[in-house]
């Protein structure tokens, strides 16, 4: 007789199955953070995943931001379009949650750096740019800009846990989320969380140049492997423009053809590309809204393209 | 393993895409112009961008009676390479694996490589302060460890980063050789005229606030990512970058 294997779904790779005698026990298990649940029985999903379930029910879109590469972007994109969902509408709701525990960027890309966190009976409030635009991240919870983050995975899977559900965002229309580079902890944990809780998609964020590719292509073997819906690639950093002589040049050349390429080989849907604007990096390093400092941006200009496509993409999900 | 190796030196960065590969490779390939033997060993599971820079895309490492065999760049065998892209079938696959299976990973890597007699053995890591970085840490305890470079952008939001990354060093009690910083600034190819993108300035008041060396400053320069493989200091001995890498080269082997 031959037994067939249950295994849930988005498990990590080589996941021996809840039922398998191995459960919780092979070597593919540890660190995920069902592990203790499968090897103690009874044999039950996380808890969490309940819970984040229940939580983001009033959020509409939910929305990962992920790249193979570091680098290219994520959290500056993520910050652009949050900004700009946040200007096309004042009476929808934005919010970002910062997954990336090791270098947490979005305190200093959205101008909040210095903010606290507050515990409420209801969970932990996040902290607000704008009316319409709020914010979670762990750099929120540090003392210091000097101080790190040194856990492995499985500490990192708990704090990812409570920021899904426990913070108290409220009603929102588009929750984004910002990830650290790679395949691996955080990402997982977002995915298996956010397992019930219908999540919309990710954008994927590149440059053009193959170094980045090369990771990026991995990202999408990850989207198909825990099947989570592309909703497109944004090329990040495709063109400068000199802000002496209005010239084009390419910064990173996309020796292969670009992030346009690859989409159309690995067809995933290309959202639009994004220039190198000196002043709109400036914008967000130092943490100010480029939207009303610099609005005759090519930026701009190119973002607003991508967000029409990006809410179509998202409406097509309904 | 490591007890042929006279030197090791991390490369090492809180932030991601800031150049810590291309500034390995670039560092390794100097080594090897000056006559060193030098290994190469990437530790970024989850992105390994070594291969594809040196272009030894689909090549096997072997296995020996003594352990893996690393790959080597000619038949000199000056430069000897190891990375997870070359286990790998398939370059679009993706290694999506939790904490302690990277864990196991990196410490094969840093047990089970015969590199033989090595004057430099360059490190290699992925972005962040988390399992792979640990590992090596801990790996490395027994091993006299020479320090890390630390490679960083000139922006805020990268600097903040790597202050995580210095802290690290310092609780780990590994050795900051110095800073490296990159994308400086970009020279305009039609105007000459030197744009910062990523604003600047910003290693050089990172390296004084943290009491570090400064190393070097290298711009955005094209032709150096374009050099897949060959040593910009041989390829193109007049730019700037060529200079920066003899710089650091000629710092740390001073050590």
């Amino acid at each position: 007789m031959t037994s067939v294997i249950q295994k849930p779904e988005n498990t990590p790779e080589h996941c021996p199955g809840t039922e398998s005698d191995q459960a919780g026990k092979a070597s593919a298990c540890s660190g995920c953070p069902n592990q203790q649940i499968c090897s103690s029985g009874p044999k039950g999903p996380d808890p969490g995943i309940a819970l984040v379930k229940e939580r983001l029910e009033s959020v509409k879109n939910k929305i990962l931001i992920l790249s193979g590469k570091g680098g290219v972007g994520k959290s500056t994109v993520t910050a652009l379009l949050s900004r700009a969902l946040a200007a096309r509408d004042n009476d929808q709701n934005i919010a970002v949650l910062d997954i990336d525990i090791c270098g947490p960027s979005q305190p200093r890309v959205l101008g909040v750096a210095d903010e606290q966190v507050h515990q409420s009976g209801s969970g932990w409030s996040p902290v607000y740019v704008d009316d319409n635009l709020s914010v979670m991240s762990i750099g929120f919870l540090l003392s210091s800009p000097d101080d790190a983050i040194i856990w492995r995975g499985p500490k990192k899977n708990g704090m990812i846990r409570q920021f899904l559900s426990e913070v108290d965002w409220g009603k929102l229309d588009y929750l984004l989320m910002d990830t650290p580079p790679g395949t691996s902890d955080e990402h997982l944990s977002a995915v298996t969380y956010l397992s019930q809780a219908n999540l919309t998609g990710a954008v994927i964020v590149t440059t053009p140049q193959e170094v980045a590719l090369l990771d990026v292509r991995k990202e999408i073997d990850f989207c198909r492997k825990t099947s989570i819906n592309i909703l497109g690639v944004i090329e990040n950093m495709s063109k400068f423009i000199c802000p002496c002589c209005q010239k084009e040049s390419e910064v990173f050349p996309a020796n292969t053809g670009g992030a346009e390429r690859m989409c159309n080989e690995l067809n995933v849907p290309f959202l639009g590309s994004l220039p190198l604007d000196p002043k709109v990096t400036r914008c967000c390093d130092e943490g100010r809204n480029f939207i009303e400092e610099v609005p005759d941006s090519p930026v701009i200009k190119s973002l607003d393209k991508i967000i029409a496509e990006l809410i179509k993409k998202c409406q097509n999900n309904f | 393993m490591l007890e042929t190796v006279n030197h090791i030196i991390l490369v090492l960065s809180g932030k991601g895409g800031v150049g810590k590969s291309t500034v390995s490779t670039q560092l390794a390939l100097t080594l090897v112009e000056k006559g060193y033997k030098v290994g190469l060993l990437d530790v970024d599971l989850c992105g390994p961008s070594i291969p594809y820079l040196l272009q030894l895309e689909g090549n096997d490492v072997h296995q020996s009676d003594s352990g893996w065999v690393p790959v080597y760049t000619d038949e000199k065998q000056n430069l000897a390479v190891m990375s997870i892209g070359f286990l790998l079938n398939n370059r679009n696959n993706a290694v999506v694996w939790r904490g302690p299976k990277k864990t196991s990973m990196v410490k094969q890597f840093l047990t089970d490589v015969c590199w033989g007699k090595l004057d430099y053995l360059i490190i290699d890591t992925p972005p962040g302060t988390s399992d792979e970085h640990i590992t090596v840490m801990e790996n490395l305890k027994n091993i006299k460890c020479d320090g890390a470079i630390i490679v960083t952008t000139p922006q805020q939001v990268s600097i903040e980063d790597v202050r995580k990354e210095i802290t690290f060093c310092k609780k780990t009690g590994i050795p900051i050789l110095g800073l490296v910083e990159n994308m400086s600034g970009f020279v305009c190819p039609s105007c000459t005229e030197c744009t910062n993108i990523f604003s600047k300035g910003g290693g050089e008041a990172l390296a004084q606030l943290s009491n570090i060396t400064l190393l070097g400053s290298l711009p955005i320069d094209p032709r150096v990512g374009g050099l897949l493989g060959k040593a910009c200091v041989k390829e193109i001995p007049d730019s700037p970058s060529a200079k920066v890498f003899n710089e650091i080269a000629n710092a740390i082997t001073v050590v």
